[in-house]
Protein backbone atom coordinates (compact mmCIF):
# COMPACT_ATOMS: atom_id res chain seq x y z
CA UNK A 1 0.00 0.00 0.00
CA UNK A 2 1.74 3.44 -0.82
CA UNK A 3 0.32 6.96 0.38
CA UNK A 4 -2.32 7.83 -2.19
CA UNK A 5 -3.81 4.61 -1.26
CA UNK A 6 -4.34 5.96 2.08
CA UNK A 7 -5.56 9.31 0.83
CA UNK A 8 -8.44 8.16 -1.12
CA UNK A 9 -9.41 5.52 1.25
CA UNK A 10 -9.57 8.44 4.34
CA UNK A 11 -10.90 10.64 1.33
CA UNK A 12 -13.66 7.66 0.73
CA UNK A 13 -14.26 7.69 4.31
CA UNK A 14 -14.83 11.32 5.03
CA UNK A 15 -16.63 11.99 1.94
CA UNK A 16 -19.25 8.76 2.94
CA UNK A 17 -19.44 10.75 6.40
CA UNK A 18 -20.96 13.83 4.60
CA UNK A 19 -22.83 11.78 2.31
CA UNK A 20 -24.67 10.80 5.39
CA UNK A 21 -24.84 13.63 7.40
CA UNK A 22 -26.77 15.58 4.30
CA UNK A 23 -29.40 12.38 3.98
CA UNK A 24 -29.56 12.88 8.06
CA UNK A 25 -31.19 15.88 8.13
CA UNK A 26 -33.25 15.09 11.37
CA UNK A 27 -29.62 14.68 13.27
CA UNK A 28 -28.67 17.45 12.04
CA UNK A 29 -31.85 19.21 13.46
CA UNK A 30 -31.47 17.60 16.90
CA UNK A 31 -28.23 18.37 17.19
CA UNK A 32 -28.80 22.07 16.16
CA UNK A 33 -32.41 21.84 19.08
CA UNK A 34 -30.53 20.74 21.57
CA UNK A 35 -27.98 23.76 22.63
CA UNK A 36 -30.59 25.93 21.11
CA UNK A 37 -32.90 24.96 23.63
CA UNK A 38 -30.55 25.50 26.32
CA UNK A 39 -29.59 28.74 25.37
CA UNK A 40 -32.96 30.28 24.76
CA UNK A 41 -34.72 28.53 27.48
CA UNK A 42 -32.39 27.53 29.88
CA UNK A 43 -29.78 30.84 29.33
CA UNK A 44 -32.80 33.34 29.50
CA UNK A 45 -34.60 32.01 32.74
CA UNK A 46 -30.73 31.53 34.85
CA UNK A 47 -29.61 34.78 33.53
CA UNK A 48 -31.06 36.86 36.61
CA UNK A 49 -30.67 34.32 39.05
CA UNK A 50 -26.55 33.25 38.14
CA UNK A 51 -24.12 35.84 38.60
CA UNK A 52 -20.90 34.41 37.24
CA UNK A 53 -18.42 37.33 38.03
CA UNK A 54 -15.37 38.13 35.58
CA UNK A 55 -14.02 34.86 34.91
CA UNK A 56 -11.28 33.99 32.11
CA UNK A 57 -11.08 34.40 30.11
CA UNK A 58 -13.85 36.96 29.75
CA UNK A 59 -12.71 40.51 30.71
CA UNK A 60 -15.49 41.71 32.07
CA UNK A 61 -18.77 41.08 33.12
CA UNK A 62 -20.68 38.81 30.72
CA UNK A 63 -24.15 37.85 30.45
CA UNK A 64 -25.45 34.12 31.10
CA UNK A 65 -25.73 33.46 27.59
CA UNK A 66 -22.50 34.55 26.78
CA UNK A 67 -20.53 31.93 29.37
CA UNK A 68 -22.92 28.96 28.20
CA UNK A 69 -21.98 28.49 24.77
CA UNK A 70 -18.76 27.27 24.56
CA UNK A 71 -20.25 24.46 26.83
CA UNK A 72 -22.97 24.09 24.90
CA UNK A 73 -20.30 23.87 21.50
CA UNK A 74 -18.60 21.00 23.48
CA UNK A 75 -22.11 19.26 23.95
CA UNK A 76 -22.39 19.30 20.36
CA UNK A 77 -19.51 16.96 19.76
CA UNK A 78 -20.17 15.03 23.00
CA UNK A 79 -23.18 13.77 21.19
CA UNK A 80 -21.81 13.61 18.05
CA UNK A 81 -19.26 11.48 19.38
CA UNK A 82 -21.82 9.58 21.12
CA UNK A 83 -23.68 9.48 17.88
CA UNK A 84 -20.49 8.16 16.09
CA UNK A 85 -20.08 5.29 18.08
CA UNK A 86 -23.87 4.48 17.93
CA UNK A 87 -24.01 4.29 14.58
CA UNK A 88 -20.56 1.99 14.73
CA UNK A 89 -22.19 -0.10 17.14
CA UNK A 90 -25.16 -0.48 14.87
CA UNK A 91 -22.36 -0.51 11.74
CA UNK A 92 -21.19 -3.88 13.60
CA UNK A 93 -24.23 -5.50 14.20
CA UNK A 94 -25.14 -5.10 10.34
CA UNK A 95 -22.23 -5.54 7.82
CA UNK A 96 -20.85 -2.40 7.01
CA UNK A 97 -18.59 -2.50 9.95
CA UNK A 98 -17.18 -5.52 8.77
CA UNK A 99 -16.39 -4.43 5.79
CA UNK A 100 -14.76 -1.72 7.01
CA UNK A 101 -12.33 -3.75 8.68
CA UNK A 102 -11.83 -6.12 5.61
CA UNK A 103 -10.28 -3.43 3.81
CA UNK A 104 -6.33 -4.08 3.41
CA UNK A 105 -5.34 -1.06 4.90
CA UNK A 106 -4.79 -1.17 8.17
CA UNK A 107 -7.25 -1.19 11.02
CA UNK A 108 -6.02 2.14 13.19
CA UNK A 109 -6.08 4.08 9.59
CA UNK A 110 -9.33 3.17 8.91
CA UNK A 111 -10.34 3.99 13.00
CA UNK A 112 -8.53 7.40 12.62
CA UNK A 113 -10.49 8.22 9.14
CA UNK A 114 -13.81 7.18 10.88
CA UNK A 115 -12.76 9.49 14.57
CA UNK A 116 -11.93 12.41 12.03
CA UNK A 117 -14.93 12.07 9.86
CA UNK A 118 -16.96 12.24 13.16
CA UNK A 119 -15.27 15.49 13.96
CA UNK A 120 -15.52 17.22 10.79
CA UNK A 121 -19.42 16.67 11.10
CA UNK A 122 -19.47 18.14 14.38
CA UNK A 123 -17.28 21.21 13.37
CA UNK A 124 -20.11 21.81 11.02
CA UNK A 125 -22.83 21.21 13.50
CA UNK A 126 -21.21 23.78 15.91
CA UNK A 127 -20.79 26.75 13.34
CA UNK A 128 -23.95 26.17 12.86
CA UNK A 129 -25.21 26.75 16.02
CA UNK A 130 -22.58 29.43 16.42
CA UNK A 131 -24.29 31.71 13.63
CA UNK A 132 -27.64 31.38 15.54
CA UNK A 133 -26.06 31.81 18.50
CA UNK A 134 -25.38 35.71 17.19
CA UNK A 135 -28.42 36.28 17.08
CA UNK A 136 -28.93 36.05 20.69
CA UNK A 137 -25.80 38.47 21.13
CA UNK A 138 -23.20 35.69 21.52
CA UNK A 139 -20.35 37.81 19.46
CA UNK A 140 -16.99 36.80 20.44
CA UNK A 141 -14.31 38.56 18.52
CA UNK A 142 -14.36 37.54 14.44
CA UNK A 143 -10.75 35.77 15.47
CA UNK A 144 -11.95 33.81 17.35
CA UNK A 145 -14.64 32.21 15.28
CA UNK A 146 -10.93 31.06 13.20
CA UNK A 147 -8.80 30.04 16.73
CA UNK A 148 -11.55 27.62 17.75
CA UNK A 149 -11.32 25.52 15.05
CA UNK A 150 -8.06 23.24 15.64
CA UNK A 151 -9.55 23.50 19.46
CA UNK A 152 -12.72 22.09 18.44
CA UNK A 153 -10.89 19.73 16.06
CA UNK A 154 -9.01 18.48 19.19
CA UNK A 155 -11.67 18.28 21.33
CA UNK A 156 -13.96 16.31 18.52
CA UNK A 157 -11.26 13.80 18.32
CA UNK A 158 -11.12 13.34 22.29
CA UNK A 159 -14.81 12.84 22.70
CA UNK A 160 -15.05 10.88 19.54
CA UNK A 161 -12.42 8.46 21.00
CA UNK A 162 -14.03 8.25 24.18
CA UNK A 163 -17.24 6.91 21.92
CA UNK A 164 -15.08 4.93 19.52
CA UNK A 165 -13.57 3.02 22.95
CA UNK A 166 -16.95 2.80 24.45
CA UNK A 167 -18.68 1.05 20.92
CA UNK A 168 -15.49 -1.13 21.21
CA UNK A 169 -16.14 -1.98 24.80
CA UNK A 170 -20.51 -2.40 24.26
CA UNK A 171 -22.02 -5.74 23.62
CA UNK A 172 -25.38 -4.66 22.05
CA UNK A 173 -27.09 -1.75 20.82
CA UNK A 174 -29.69 -1.67 23.63
CA UNK A 175 -26.99 -0.78 25.82
CA UNK A 176 -25.93 1.96 24.59
CA UNK A 177 -29.17 3.81 25.57
CA UNK A 178 -27.53 3.58 28.97
CA UNK A 179 -24.58 4.79 28.36
CA UNK A 180 -25.84 7.80 27.23
CA UNK A 181 -27.10 8.27 30.61
CA UNK A 182 -24.25 7.11 32.44
CA UNK A 183 -21.73 9.08 30.33
CA UNK A 184 -22.96 11.92 28.49
CA UNK A 185 -25.73 13.77 31.52
CA UNK A 186 -22.68 13.21 34.32
CA UNK A 187 -19.84 14.25 31.58
CA UNK A 188 -22.24 17.75 31.23
CA UNK A 189 -23.30 18.06 34.19
CA UNK A 190 -20.15 17.76 36.37
CA UNK A 191 -17.94 20.11 33.90
CA UNK A 192 -17.88 23.75 33.47
CA UNK A 193 -20.23 23.97 31.10
CA UNK A 194 -23.20 25.66 33.08
CA UNK A 195 -21.31 27.24 35.69
CA UNK A 196 -17.75 28.32 36.77
CA UNK A 197 -15.55 25.84 38.74
CA UNK A 198 -15.08 28.58 41.24
CA UNK A 199 -18.82 29.00 41.85
CA UNK A 200 -19.47 25.17 41.90
CA UNK A 201 -16.28 25.12 44.69
CA UNK A 202 -18.58 27.54 46.66
CA UNK A 203 -21.04 24.84 47.34
CA UNK A 204 -19.72 21.74 47.36
CA UNK A 205 -15.72 20.91 47.25
CA UNK A 206 -16.21 17.29 46.37
CA UNK A 207 -18.13 18.15 43.63
CA UNK A 208 -15.69 20.91 42.79
CA UNK A 209 -12.79 18.50 42.07
CA UNK A 210 -14.73 15.76 40.06
CA UNK A 211 -15.55 19.33 37.49
CA UNK A 212 -11.87 19.43 37.90
CA UNK A 213 -10.60 15.83 37.09
CA UNK A 214 -13.82 15.57 34.63
CA UNK A 215 -11.95 15.84 30.97
CA UNK A 216 -15.27 17.61 29.27
CA UNK A 217 -14.42 20.64 31.09
CA UNK A 218 -11.09 20.99 29.68
CA UNK A 219 -12.60 20.30 26.37
CA UNK A 220 -15.14 23.36 27.24
CA UNK A 221 -12.07 25.55 28.99
CA UNK A 222 -10.21 24.83 25.52
CA UNK A 223 -12.96 25.93 23.47
CA UNK A 224 -13.80 28.73 25.53
CA UNK A 225 -10.67 30.33 25.66
CA UNK A 226 -10.24 30.12 21.93
CA UNK A 227 -13.26 31.41 21.26
CA UNK A 228 -12.02 34.56 22.91
CA UNK A 229 -8.08 34.64 21.42
CA UNK A 230 -6.46 32.83 24.34
CA UNK A 231 -5.09 29.24 24.95
CA UNK A 232 -5.70 27.37 28.06
CA UNK A 233 -2.83 25.39 28.27
CA UNK A 234 -4.05 23.04 31.19
CA UNK A 235 -7.00 22.03 29.42
CA UNK A 236 -4.92 21.95 25.93
CA UNK A 237 -2.79 19.17 27.91
CA UNK A 238 -5.63 17.10 29.51
CA UNK A 239 -7.50 17.29 26.29
CA UNK A 240 -4.77 16.36 23.99
CA UNK A 241 -4.07 13.23 26.87
CA UNK A 242 -7.06 12.18 27.16
CA UNK A 243 -7.67 11.88 23.27
CA UNK A 244 -4.97 9.80 22.87
CA UNK A 245 -5.84 7.50 25.82
CA UNK A 246 -8.89 7.23 24.54
CA UNK A 247 -8.05 6.28 21.07
CA UNK A 248 -4.97 3.88 22.21
CA UNK A 249 -8.07 1.94 23.80
CA UNK A 250 -10.21 2.14 21.07
CA UNK A 251 -7.49 0.76 18.73
CA UNK A 252 -6.96 -1.70 21.31
CA UNK A 253 -10.59 -2.38 21.18
CA UNK A 254 -10.84 -3.48 17.66
CA UNK A 255 -7.43 -5.37 17.36
CA UNK A 256 -8.33 -8.46 15.90
CA UNK A 257 -5.79 -10.57 18.73
CA UNK A 258 -6.09 -8.80 21.85
CA UNK A 259 -9.38 -6.50 21.91
CA UNK A 260 -12.84 -6.69 23.13
CA UNK A 261 -13.84 -7.48 19.37
CA UNK A 262 -12.00 -10.71 20.08
CA UNK A 263 -13.88 -11.76 23.35
CA UNK A 264 -17.88 -11.98 22.01
CA UNK A 265 -19.25 -14.02 19.99
CA UNK A 266 -20.79 -12.63 16.88
CA UNK A 267 -22.17 -15.31 15.24
CA UNK B 1 3.64 -4.76 -0.12
CA UNK B 2 1.06 -6.44 -2.73
CA UNK B 3 -1.37 -3.97 -5.17
CA UNK B 4 -4.54 -4.42 -3.71
CA UNK B 5 -5.98 -5.23 -7.44
CA UNK B 6 -4.65 -8.44 -8.74
CA UNK B 7 -6.74 -9.34 -11.57
CA UNK B 8 -8.07 -12.81 -10.41
CA UNK B 9 -6.10 -15.62 -12.41
CA UNK B 10 -2.91 -13.66 -11.79
CA UNK B 11 -2.21 -15.00 -8.48
CA UNK B 12 0.82 -17.66 -8.67
CA UNK B 13 -0.40 -19.21 -5.49
CA UNK B 14 -2.65 -22.22 -6.63
CA UNK B 15 -4.07 -22.78 -3.12
CA UNK B 16 -6.48 -19.96 -2.74
CA UNK B 17 -7.05 -20.39 0.86
CA UNK B 18 -5.63 -22.74 3.45
CA UNK B 19 -6.91 -22.95 6.73
CA UNK B 20 -5.32 -25.35 9.17
CA UNK B 21 -5.88 -26.68 12.52
CA UNK B 22 -7.75 -23.80 13.39
CA UNK B 23 -9.08 -23.83 16.55
CA UNK B 24 -11.52 -20.79 18.70
CA UNK B 25 -12.97 -21.01 21.76
CA UNK B 26 -15.33 -17.91 23.14
CA UNK B 27 -15.31 -18.57 27.24
CA UNK B 28 -15.81 -22.24 27.46
CA UNK B 29 -17.75 -22.49 24.08
CA UNK B 30 -15.92 -24.21 21.80
CA UNK B 31 -16.61 -22.64 18.64
CA UNK B 32 -14.36 -24.04 16.04
CA UNK B 33 -12.04 -26.94 16.27
CA UNK B 34 -9.03 -27.96 14.96
CA UNK B 35 -10.61 -26.73 11.52
CA UNK B 36 -8.85 -27.55 8.37
CA UNK B 37 -9.65 -27.14 4.92
CA UNK B 38 -8.20 -25.65 1.40
CA UNK B 39 -9.68 -23.86 -1.64
CA UNK B 40 -7.93 -24.38 -4.85
CA UNK B 41 -8.79 -21.52 -8.06
CA UNK B 42 -11.68 -22.13 -9.53
CA UNK B 43 -13.44 -24.15 -7.09
CA UNK B 44 -17.18 -23.36 -6.27
CA UNK B 45 -16.77 -24.98 -2.72
CA UNK B 46 -19.90 -25.14 -0.03
CA UNK B 47 -19.39 -25.11 3.77
CA UNK B 48 -22.51 -26.94 4.96
CA UNK B 49 -23.29 -26.65 8.66
CA UNK B 50 -26.45 -26.08 10.96
CA UNK B 51 -27.04 -23.10 12.53
CA UNK B 52 -24.59 -22.35 15.34
CA UNK B 53 -22.05 -24.67 13.15
CA UNK B 54 -19.24 -22.18 13.78
CA UNK B 55 -19.56 -20.96 9.67
CA UNK B 56 -19.91 -17.22 10.92
CA UNK B 57 -17.15 -17.90 13.23
CA UNK B 58 -15.05 -19.15 10.32
CA UNK B 59 -15.73 -15.97 8.18
CA UNK B 60 -14.61 -13.32 11.29
CA UNK B 61 -11.33 -15.44 11.07
CA UNK B 62 -10.84 -16.03 7.68
CA UNK B 63 -11.79 -12.17 6.97
CA UNK B 64 -9.22 -11.02 10.10
CA UNK B 65 -12.30 -9.16 12.09
CA UNK B 66 -10.42 -11.26 15.21
CA UNK B 67 -7.52 -13.23 15.63
CA UNK B 68 -7.72 -17.01 15.48
CA UNK B 69 -5.83 -18.65 18.80
CA UNK B 70 -4.74 -21.27 17.16
CA UNK B 71 -3.76 -22.69 13.32
CA UNK B 72 -3.39 -20.95 10.68
CA UNK B 73 -4.71 -18.92 7.23
CA UNK B 74 -3.04 -18.75 4.21
CA UNK B 75 -4.38 -16.56 1.34
CA UNK B 76 -2.73 -17.37 -1.76
CA UNK B 77 0.21 -17.99 0.59
CA UNK B 78 -0.11 -15.10 2.26
CA UNK B 79 -0.25 -15.39 6.44
CA UNK B 80 -2.98 -13.62 7.13
CA UNK B 81 -1.78 -12.72 10.52
CA UNK B 82 1.91 -11.69 9.23
CA UNK B 83 1.30 -9.93 5.95
CA UNK B 84 -3.18 -9.10 6.79
CA UNK B 85 -2.76 -6.34 3.60
CA UNK B 86 -1.36 -8.51 0.95
CA UNK B 87 -4.15 -11.43 2.34
CA UNK B 88 -7.13 -9.09 3.08
CA UNK B 89 -6.34 -7.67 -0.89
CA UNK B 90 -7.29 -10.54 -2.39
CA UNK B 91 -11.00 -11.11 -0.51
CA UNK B 92 -13.77 -10.07 -1.54
CA UNK B 93 -16.54 -10.88 1.27
CA UNK B 94 -20.36 -11.06 1.02
CA UNK B 95 -21.54 -10.67 4.77
CA UNK B 96 -24.36 -12.36 6.53
CA UNK B 97 -25.66 -9.17 7.73
CA UNK B 98 -26.18 -6.37 4.91
CA UNK B 99 -23.45 -4.20 4.69
CA UNK B 100 -24.64 -1.37 2.51
CA UNK B 101 -25.93 2.37 3.22
CA UNK B 102 -29.95 2.19 2.31
CA UNK B 103 -30.17 6.20 2.33
CA UNK B 104 -27.39 6.22 -0.50
CA UNK B 105 -27.16 5.36 -4.03
CA UNK B 106 -25.95 1.84 -5.33
CA UNK B 107 -23.08 4.01 -6.96
CA UNK B 108 -22.48 6.19 -3.69
CA UNK B 109 -21.84 2.47 -1.69
CA UNK B 110 -19.97 0.85 -4.47
CA UNK B 111 -17.88 4.23 -4.58
CA UNK B 112 -17.47 4.28 -0.76
CA UNK B 113 -16.18 0.54 -0.88
CA UNK B 114 -14.00 1.04 -3.57
CA UNK B 115 -11.96 3.97 -1.58
CA UNK B 116 -11.62 1.09 1.14
CA UNK B 117 -9.16 -0.53 -1.25
CA UNK B 118 -7.71 2.72 -2.57
CA UNK B 119 -8.86 2.29 -6.01
CA UNK B 120 -8.63 5.34 -8.00
CA UNK B 121 -11.16 7.15 -9.14
CA UNK B 122 -10.93 6.29 -12.96
CA UNK B 123 -10.37 2.65 -12.07
CA UNK B 124 -13.65 3.10 -9.53
CA UNK B 125 -15.81 4.02 -12.13
CA UNK B 126 -14.40 1.84 -14.80
CA UNK B 127 -15.10 -1.25 -12.12
CA UNK B 128 -18.40 0.17 -10.94
CA UNK B 129 -19.80 -0.01 -14.55
CA UNK B 130 -18.40 -2.70 -15.29
CA UNK B 131 -19.93 -4.89 -12.34
CA UNK B 132 -23.10 -3.41 -12.69
CA UNK B 133 -23.39 -4.49 -16.40
CA UNK B 134 -22.33 -8.17 -15.57
CA UNK B 135 -24.73 -8.40 -12.24
CA UNK B 136 -27.41 -6.01 -14.77
CA UNK B 137 -28.17 -3.80 -12.30
CA UNK B 138 -26.46 -0.71 -14.57
CA UNK B 139 -30.02 0.81 -14.67
CA UNK B 140 -30.32 1.49 -11.44
CA UNK B 141 -27.04 3.09 -10.44
CA UNK B 142 -28.73 6.33 -9.52
CA UNK B 143 -31.81 4.54 -7.55
CA UNK B 144 -31.52 4.59 -3.41
CA UNK B 145 -30.34 1.57 -2.25
CA UNK B 146 -33.97 1.31 -0.40
CA UNK B 147 -35.87 1.43 -3.69
CA UNK B 148 -34.12 -2.19 -4.76
CA UNK B 149 -35.78 -5.25 -4.02
CA UNK B 150 -33.87 -7.90 -1.20
CA UNK B 151 -32.30 -9.78 -4.26
CA UNK B 152 -30.80 -6.64 -6.23
CA UNK B 153 -29.55 -5.33 -2.68
CA UNK B 154 -27.84 -9.20 -2.06
CA UNK B 155 -26.64 -8.43 -6.44
CA UNK B 156 -24.99 -4.85 -5.35
CA UNK B 157 -23.07 -6.91 -2.59
CA UNK B 158 -21.46 -9.06 -4.41
CA UNK B 159 -20.77 -6.42 -7.16
CA UNK B 160 -19.24 -4.44 -3.91
CA UNK B 161 -17.06 -7.48 -3.16
CA UNK B 162 -15.76 -7.79 -6.40
CA UNK B 163 -15.20 -4.39 -7.19
CA UNK B 164 -11.45 -4.51 -6.20
CA UNK B 165 -11.00 -7.86 -8.25
CA UNK B 166 -10.57 -10.37 -5.53
CA UNK B 167 -9.54 -14.03 -6.31
CA UNK B 168 -11.20 -15.31 -3.10
CA UNK B 169 -14.57 -14.40 -2.65
CA UNK B 170 -16.21 -15.46 0.94
CA UNK B 171 -20.38 -15.21 0.90
CA UNK B 172 -21.53 -16.16 4.20
CA UNK B 173 -25.27 -17.31 4.02
CA UNK B 174 -26.00 -14.84 0.74
CA UNK B 175 -29.33 -16.59 0.53
CA UNK B 176 -30.43 -15.79 3.68
CA UNK B 177 -34.16 -13.73 3.32
CA UNK B 178 -34.24 -14.53 -0.19
CA UNK B 179 -37.06 -16.28 -2.04
CA UNK B 180 -36.61 -19.48 -4.08
CA UNK B 181 -36.27 -17.25 -7.74
CA UNK B 182 -33.90 -15.03 -6.39
CA UNK B 183 -31.92 -17.52 -4.50
CA UNK B 184 -31.45 -20.07 -7.35
CA UNK B 185 -30.45 -16.51 -9.66
CA UNK B 186 -27.77 -15.29 -7.02
CA UNK B 187 -26.72 -19.13 -6.95
CA UNK B 188 -26.45 -19.22 -10.78
CA UNK B 189 -24.57 -15.85 -10.84
CA UNK B 190 -22.31 -16.65 -8.46
CA UNK B 191 -21.13 -20.21 -10.19
CA UNK B 192 -20.50 -18.43 -13.49
CA UNK B 193 -18.44 -15.78 -11.93
CA UNK B 194 -16.29 -18.74 -10.17
CA UNK B 195 -16.07 -20.42 -13.67
CA UNK B 196 -15.42 -16.85 -16.13
CA UNK B 197 -12.86 -15.55 -13.65
CA UNK B 198 -11.62 -18.33 -11.83
CA UNK B 199 -12.74 -17.28 -8.69
CA UNK B 200 -12.01 -19.43 -5.79
CA UNK B 201 -15.80 -19.66 -3.96
CA UNK B 202 -16.39 -20.62 -0.49
CA UNK B 203 -20.18 -20.97 -0.30
CA UNK B 204 -21.54 -21.30 3.43
CA UNK B 205 -25.09 -22.33 4.11
CA UNK B 206 -27.71 -24.56 5.60
CA UNK B 207 -29.43 -25.50 2.54
CA UNK B 208 -28.41 -28.68 1.23
CA UNK B 209 -30.44 -27.55 -1.78
CA UNK B 210 -27.83 -25.34 -2.47
CA UNK B 211 -24.89 -27.56 -3.39
CA UNK B 212 -24.55 -28.54 -6.90
CA UNK B 213 -23.57 -31.73 -8.54
CA UNK B 214 -20.23 -32.23 -8.72
CA UNK B 215 -19.28 -29.52 -6.30
CA UNK B 216 -16.85 -29.43 -3.29
CA UNK B 217 -18.49 -29.64 0.24
CA UNK B 218 -17.19 -29.27 3.93
CA UNK B 219 -19.28 -30.43 6.02
CA UNK B 220 -19.03 -28.18 9.84
CA UNK B 221 -20.51 -29.84 12.66
CA UNK B 222 -20.76 -27.93 16.37
CA UNK B 223 -17.33 -26.50 15.37
CA UNK B 224 -15.48 -29.25 13.68
CA UNK B 225 -15.29 -30.69 10.30
CA UNK B 226 -16.63 -34.25 9.63
CA UNK B 227 -16.04 -34.76 5.83
CA UNK B 228 -14.72 -32.78 2.83
CA UNK B 229 -14.27 -32.93 -0.85
CA UNK B 230 -16.52 -33.72 -3.82
CA UNK B 231 -20.08 -34.26 -3.33
CA UNK B 232 -20.09 -38.33 -4.70
CA UNK B 233 -16.92 -39.07 -2.87
CA UNK B 234 -18.52 -37.50 0.62
CA UNK B 235 -21.86 -39.29 -0.32
CA UNK B 236 -19.96 -42.54 -1.26
CA UNK B 237 -18.01 -42.21 2.34
CA UNK B 238 -20.95 -42.20 4.32
CA UNK B 239 -22.54 -45.10 2.69
CA UNK B 240 -25.24 -42.91 1.70
CA UNK B 241 -27.53 -42.73 -1.39
CA UNK B 242 -27.65 -38.48 -1.56
CA UNK B 243 -25.83 -35.97 0.15
CA UNK B 244 -28.67 -35.27 2.28
CA UNK B 245 -28.58 -38.51 3.57
CA UNK B 246 -25.09 -38.29 4.08
CA UNK B 247 -25.09 -34.88 5.85
CA UNK B 248 -27.46 -36.79 8.43
CA UNK B 249 -25.33 -40.14 8.82
CA UNK B 250 -22.52 -37.78 9.17
CA UNK B 251 -23.46 -35.44 11.63
CA UNK B 252 -25.49 -37.99 13.37
CA UNK B 253 -28.90 -36.14 13.57
CA UNK B 254 -32.07 -38.16 13.06
CA UNK B 255 -34.31 -35.31 11.01
CA UNK B 256 -33.52 -33.84 7.66
CA UNK B 257 -31.48 -30.33 7.26
CA UNK B 258 -33.91 -27.56 6.84
CA UNK B 259 -34.71 -27.03 3.11
CA UNK B 260 -37.47 -24.93 2.08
Amino acid sequence: MTAIHYIRCFHGIIWREGLRFIHQRERFLSALVRPLVWLAIFAAGFRSVVNIGITAPYVTYIEYQVYIVPGLCAMIQLFNGMQSSLSMVYDRETGSMRSLLVSPLPRWFLLVSKLVAGVVVSIIQVYAFLLIAWFWDVDPPWGGYVAILPALFLSGLALGALGMFLSSAIRQLENFAGVMNFVIFPMFFTSSALYPLWKISESSEVLYWVCLFNPFTHAVELIRFALYLDVNMLSLGVVATTGLLFLGLAIYGYDPGRGLIARRRNS
Amino acid sequence: MAQPALKSGQDAHPIALEVAGLTHRFGSLHALDDVSLSLNQGDFTVLLGLNGAGKTTLYSLVTRLYSHQSGSIHIFGHDLYRSPSAALARIGVVFQQPSLDLDLSVEQNLRYHASLHGLAPRKTRERIDSELQRCGLAEQAGAKLRTLSGGQRRRVEIARALLHQPSLLLLDEPTVGLDIGSRQAMLHHVRELCRSENLAVLWATHLIDEIGAGEKVVILHKGRVLAAGPVNQVVAQAGAEDIRQAFNTITGIAEPAENP
